[in-house]
């Protein structure tokens, strides 16, 4: 009973993973960028939504439907500046530029609001808790999390597979030449696919503060832990990026339950597995044309 | 004549330091199928890149129905009416037939194409519909690129390099096609590495030598020896005949 309940707790906190790393996986597999600066964004979302909403007269629980429109018009424009003009000159010009994004970001957030921990306050939600067995605890918060993370990746999955403009999106990521030789205008594409990644990066950054504290320097680690979950479940997979997620979350669930010192060791033991004996990952695929 | 579709003055192409088209000329009018041959290098794909807006000249004008289109991106010329089957074929690997047809669809002019017309033109399509397009055989994959161009309703077809890879019957069938798609409108440049493919379709045609134009009129003035000549280079000399000049 005591390792089912490392198990729920693993996949409640691999839902979150999953919700972190969805955006930074679009990112990469259109537009070859790998963002740096993605876990900084998600602290920046989780500032906006403990700032800004009291002075809309919103509870902060409801801050993501003023946050996540405004992080998907951000990172759309953002995508046709600063990260288009960098992915022009050449891939390695993206890395430094979403770094030193990365940088600036951290120390805006500590000169402005210091160095201290800030939450998205949810009242006594936090607290409750569903309760199945004796000693197995399922926090709503994270329950919802986990719900949320299941319920983006399938939209996202039902908008890239049903709709024209997600067809244009995986057409872009095939193949952008040939995307443009179909009438594509791919920078447009490329912003429309860079929106969605910041929208879900702001659900992510707003979950992480209702779940926990976070600081001006809380992106890093949990950009590698996206990293990870979608490592795991293979670049261009979203569901894949769910199952990485779930599975990072386990094996740092195991690791904490055999000594606390083992969360995060766990889930790199098992990140390295997972590139030793499948470096596509689990749900990557390796198919191209003759 | 009819008037000028395609209009190429003194295009200058640049790849890196190689100079790939060396101000080549000339034109394409409406319903008429232009076949540009020449050996491998010669700079006939870099030429239609150019045309689609893939490459950038170094000098020269593109005009495209009367419009400069040096400037345009390749997206906005497609829907101007331009459309590149590419060498190789360049299928979005990741994708079923359907969804292949559907990407070129999207921002599709107005026109006699659509998916279902593809369909009838290529009926063992709809059964295959929802196979990825890597499952499909080269001559299979070719016949989706072409209807990928297609559904966008082009005024001008450029198809690169339709034979490469292909056996000879699926060769003669796919080309089998062009008359079917010039009644529908669609003016057509080919480029061709096989020269007798290419001069049994053309009305006309343009051969390449190095970058420079070494021939260019109707396939029926020119002798073999001519067309190898031009082809192969010894003694570059501009061979016209008199239909050739527009």
């Amino acid at each position: 009973m005591v390792w089912l309940n490392v198990l729920v707790q693993g996949v409640l906190i691999g839902g979150f993973y999953a919700l972190f790393a969805c955006g930074l996986s679009l990112m990469f597999g259109v537009l070859k960028v790998i963002n740096l600066a993605h876990g900084d964004m998600a602290v920046v979302a989780g500032y906006v939504a403990v700032f800004l909403t009291p002075h809309l007269h919103l509870p902060e629980v409801w801050s993501f439907l003023v946050v996540v429109p405004i992080f998907a018009l951000v990172g759309y424009v953002l995508q046709r500046t600063l990260i288009q003009k960098s992915i022009d000159r050449d891939p390695f010009t993206t890395l430094l530029v979403t770094f030193g994004l990365s940088v600036v970001i951290e120390n805006l957030l500590l000169e402005i609001y210091s160095a201290n921990g800030q939450t998205v306050n949810i009242g006594d939600l936090i607290a409750k808790s569903w309760h199945p067995a004796s000693i197995i605890y399922v926090s709503y918060v994270s329950l919802a999390v986990l719900g949320t993370a299941v319920l983006v990746l399938f939209l996202l999955q039902l908008f890239l597979s049903k709709s024209g403009t997600g067809r244009l999106i995986r057409a872009v990521a095939d193949d952008r030449e040939a995307a443009q030789l179909s009438g594509a205008n791919y920078r447009h594409i490329f912003g429309v696919a860079a929106s969605l990644a910041f929208a879900t990066v702001a659900l992510a950054g707003i979950a992480y503060g209702m779940m926990t504290q976070f600081a001006p320097t809380s992106g890093g680690v949990n950009l590698l832990f996206a990293f990870e979950a979608v490592v795991i479940g293979g670049i261009g997979s979203l569901w894949g990026t769910l199952v990485g997620g779930i599975a990072l979350g386990i094996a740092q669930q195991f690791g904490a339950h055999i000594n606390p010192q083992y969360q995060i060791l766990a889930g790199n033991i098992l990140f390295l597995a997972v590139l030793a004996v499948r470096p596509q990952g689990l749900f990557g695929r390796r198919t191209s044309l003759a | 004549m009819s008037e000028a579709l395609l209009e190429v003055k003194d295009l200058v192409v640049h790849h890196g330091q190689l100079k790939a088209v060396d101000e080549v000329s000339f034109s394409l009018h409406v319903g008429e199928v232009l076949a540009m041959i020449g050996a491998n290098g010669a700079g006939k794909s870099t030429l239609l890149g150019t045309i689609a807006g893939l490459h950038r000249q170094t000098s020269g004008s593109l005009y495209f129905d009367g419009v400069d289109i040096s400037n345009v991106a390749p997206h906005r010329r497609v829907s101007m009416g331009v459309s590149l089957v590419p060498e190789g074929r360049r299928l979005f690997s990741s994708m079923t037939l359907q969804e292949n047809l559907q990407v070129g669809a999207f921002h599709a002019r107005k026109g006699p194409f659509n998916i279902e017309r593809i369909y009838e033109l290529f009926d063992w399509m709809p059964s295959r519909r929802r196979q990825r397009v890597w499952q499909l055989s080269g001559g299979e994959q070719q016949a989706v690129a072409i209807g990928r161009a297609l559904v966008a309703n082009p005024k001008l077809l450029l198809l690169d390099e339709l034979s490469l890879g292909l056996a000879p019957i699926v060769i003669e069938r796919i080309y089998g096609l062009v008359p079917e798609i010039v009644a529908q409108g669609v003016s057509i440049l080919v480029v061709e590495q096989d020269v007798s493919q290419g001069l049994a379709v053309a009305d006309r045609v343009h051969c390449l030598l190095e970058g420079k134009t070494s021939l260019t009129g109707v396939p029926a003035d020119f002798t073999p020896e001519q067309v190898e000549r031009a082809y192969f280079g010894a003694g570059l000399a501009v061979a016209t005949t008199h239909e050739g000049e527009s």
